[in-house]
């Protein structure tokens, strides 16, 4: 479970003295001090590890438990049919439409958002007048609350919306779309909008990211006669690398999960005919919706067991070397 | 020891959580009074509605509110109005198994309250309603269950065809249809001067299948019904006859293009919307829809004088009783162990006196006799006397067979729908969600 929680793990390992032998001569001022640490580390932790136990892992130990029944949340669950409901899950075409339609979100945002955000960012970081504005500006879809974004592009892109208005009025009518309805064509429709409320996200980290690039490396780069374009392939971009690898990390979360903006923008039709699904849209359809409550469990225990699978993977593979020493064993 | 005193502060911790659970869980159970002692002791009722929007409805329920206490000053009544959605999905269902209910709250009448009922949620107040039940007539049985009252509805009506008057003129259409051939006779005149025929807010599924619903009730019989919504059994030939004739119907193009995105409601691009402002000339819809029209309409004068209504056309030829209606409505039930006075207020809620004021809100049609003085809008005084000349009203098949058959038969009627799923579909996704 440590591994879910990386900032937990870092701040332990932290303060946590070195692994490996210990002196054998042990003064009763050392021993004094070593209890002194481990009364701080259990003082500060434990709050937090009340929290996470009665807030995380006890609701998730329930859905796990009620995930094992036919229930439909009428009275307590008595029906106990061990793992029939995961079985049902895969194999309904709709959760599998659902399965698919996540990995197109996780795989497009990423390929999307990435060369977006970082050609942003790297023009917000030069100094130009406005800058501020334009760094404003991109940041603005980020902190709009989803169910707005949902409202406004639902709007937007319904058959005598703004956008369609806008391409007959550019000449473009033949670009003309039903961007919400046509079944093969929503999924991209609602990967755009989530590319334009999440891309501001993406900025934000890699300007950051940026300002820790110290300036000196580009000054010295400047001087070894290397072009603008040089050092940000060369210096920058590497340095980068950690916040890059981190932003990857929450997108690809974010998107397993995807809920709210998919919900408001996309109808339940669309959705139920699996055109627009996402593994947690199925499982409120499902689970309130359908009132399978059991079932619907069943589906939240599989949404967060690929999120899981995804993030320890990702950290073991991809993150190991932004934190090496606090998850992966320390490096001789 | 710090780790010790730690351990035993989250072990203390952890007990009080369960004993207030376990306080939750038992309170309630000894303290029903005897009907002498009605309205000695101070009680609070929590009541839990729908009506969460500002507007006609919600001012009205917190004057009955109001009234009743200033009857009763015992009574205080605590409202909360919860979004429907909302209320029917999470917040009721999670309240009921909490052991701490509210005392009072909508009920949906159907598959719903049977299952709430067998559950052992509601207080069976039988013995207690005889004379409001008489007055309501058939339509309380929708909350009854095995012959025993559970709830009682303060809101009923059918749905038919809410129509636009003017554009019907400009067809040159001479009177709504009655039959189906009548109808698709005015499909194809409505299409000739350009305007959306129907408009349907498949979007939202339910007002996709209630044209599925109406098909099944004129092609089944009453007793296929009964028996369908009682025991989930969907054998009978006719649920697919009703696939297949809905099939043929949308075949004839009679709604506005890409309706599979189009909501129902509350929205300038709902089904409503197209309605409300003459892009579309018929929408299928309940005895709410003048209150939703006037919400989306932009000149609300033009829609009052074009807005009409008459009863869904019969299929000449078929096994249903052509004067049957789909119907449904809203109600309240106390909680098990809610105090008698809850009874009491129910029963005053739909009295005919509020009853009357509640039909004067417009916000839907009473069910208690002497109140129907207070329906003025010509539409719904239609929907009232088709209601009332209605022989056999069936609740909407999705609430009827319960959220979870009800859900599966929806979405695979939208499947038909969106051209992708079959009549068979239909009756095989209601069998499976049964066993589910």
């Amino acid at each position: 479970m440590t591994s879910t929680n990386p900032t937990l793990d870092l701040a332990g390992g932290a303060s946590a003295p070195p692994a490996g032998p210990r002196p054998a001569r042990r003064s009763s001022a050392r021993a004094a001090e070593t209890r002194r640490k481990w009364y701080e580390i259990i003082g500060l932790t434990t709050p937090a590890v009340i929290v996470y136990v009665m807030f995380v892992l006890v609701p998730m130990g329930f859905a796990f438990y009620y995930s094992l029944f036919r229930w439909r949340g009428v009275g307590p669950p008595t029906d106990f049919v061990g793992f029939d409901n995961y079985v049902l899950a895969f194999q309904d075409p709709i959760f599998l439409d659902a399965l698919r339609n996540n990995a197109i979100i996780v795989f497009g945002s990423l390929l999307i958002q990435g060369p977006i955000a970082l050609g942003v960012a790297l023009l917000l970081n030069r100094n130009f007048r406005g800058r501020t504005v334009f760094r404003l500006l991109a940041f603005v879809p980020y902190v709009l609350a989803e169910v707005t974004v949902g409202i406004m592009w639902k709007l937007l892109l319904s058959d005598a919306g703004t956008v369609n208005a806008m391409l007959e009025s550019l000449g473009l009518g033949s670009l003309v779309q039903a961007w919400l309805a046509d079944l093969d064509l929503v999924i991209w429709t609602l990967l755009a909008v989530l590319t334009w409320k999440y891309v501001g996200f993406a900025i934000i980290l890699l300007l950051a990211g940026l300002s820790n690039v110290p300036q000196e490396l580009n000054e010295a780069a400047a001087i070894d006669g290397a072009s603008w374009w040089q050092t940000q392939r060369h210096v920058t971009l590497p340095l980068l690398g950690p916040t890059i690898r981190i932003w990857m990390f929450l997108s690809m979360i974010g998107s397993l999960q995807v809920f709210d903006v998919i919900w408001v923008t996309s109808v339940p039709a669309v959705r139920s005919l699996g055109a627009s699904a996402t593994m947690a849209t199925y499982m409120v359809d499902n689970g309130f919706f359908a009132r399978l409550w059991g079932y619907g469990n069943a589906v939240a225990v599989i949404l967060f067991a690929i999120s899981f699978v995804a993030a320890v993977l990702f950290q073991r593979f991809l993150l190991r070397r932004d934190i090496e020493g606090a998850i992966t064993r320390r490096a001789n | 020891m710090a780790i010790k005193r730690r351990a035993t502060t989250f072990l203390a911790l952890s007990m009080t959580t369960a004993l207030l659970v376990a306080g939750c869980g038992g309170g309630g159970d000894s303290e029903e009074p005897a009907e002498s002692e009605l309205f000695k002791n101070p009680v609070t009722l929590t009541w839990w509605h729908n009506a969460s929007q500002d507007g006609p409805g919600k001012t009205y329920w917190e004057k009955v509110a109001k009234d009743f206490s200033a009857k009763h000053p015992t009574v205080t009544i605590e409202i909360e109005g919860i979004e429907t959605n909302q209320l029917q999905r999470t917040r009721l269902p999670a309240a009921l198994l909490s052991n701490d209910p509210p005392d009072i709250f909508q009920a949906w009448g159907g598959g719903e309250i049977r299952e709430q009922v067998e559950a052992d949620y509601l207080k069976d107040i039988t013995d207690q309603v005889k004379d409001e039940v008489a007055n309501i007539g058939s339509a309380a049985e929708i909350w009854a269950v095995n012959g025993k009252q559970y709830g009682l509805p303060y809101r009923m009506g059918i749905e038919g065809i809410w129509y636009n008057k003017e554009l019907f003129e400009k067809a040159g259409i001479a009177s709504p249809p009655t039959t189906f051939e009548e109808l698709n006779d005015a499909v194809t005149k409505l299409k000739a001067i350009n305007v959306i025929p129907i408009a349907v807010g498949a979007g939202d599924k339910w007002p996709a299948a209630h044209w599925w619903y109406n098909f099944a009730l004129r092609a089944c019989s009453v007793d296929t019904l009964r028996k369908a919504s009682l025991e989930n059994v969907f054998d009978d030939q006719c649920f697919v006859k009703a696939g297949q004739d809905l099939k043929a119907f949308i075949d004839t193009e009679p709604f506005q293009p890409n309706f599979i995105a189009t909501p129902g409601q509350n929205d300038p691009t709902s089904a409503n919307g197209l309605l409300a402002n003459g892009k579309a000339a018929m929408e299928l819809m309940g005895d709410w829809n003048k209150g939703t029209l006037d919400t989306v309409t932009e000149d609300q004068e033009a829609l009052n004088k074009f807005i009409g209504w008459f009863p869904v056309p019969a299929i000449s030829g078929s096994a249903g009783d052509p004067k049957a209606a789909l119907g449904g409505g809203d109600g309240f039930a106390c909680a098990k162990n809610a105090p008698a006075e809850c009874v009491e207020f129910l029963k005053y809620i739909v009295s005919p006196e509020v009853q009357k004021g509640y039909a004067e809100t417009g916000t839907g049609l009473p069910v208690a006799k002497g109140a129907e003085d207070g329906v003025k809008d010509p539409a719904l005084k239609s929907i009232l006397e088709a209601t009332t000349s209605a022989t056999y009203v069936q609740l909407w098949l999705d609430t009827a067979f319960g959220s979870t058959v009800g859900n599966a038969m929806n979405d695979a009627i939208v499947a038909i729908f969106a051209g992708n799923g079959t009549p068979e579909q239909v009756v095989e996704a209601m069998k499976a969600a049964a066993r589910k």
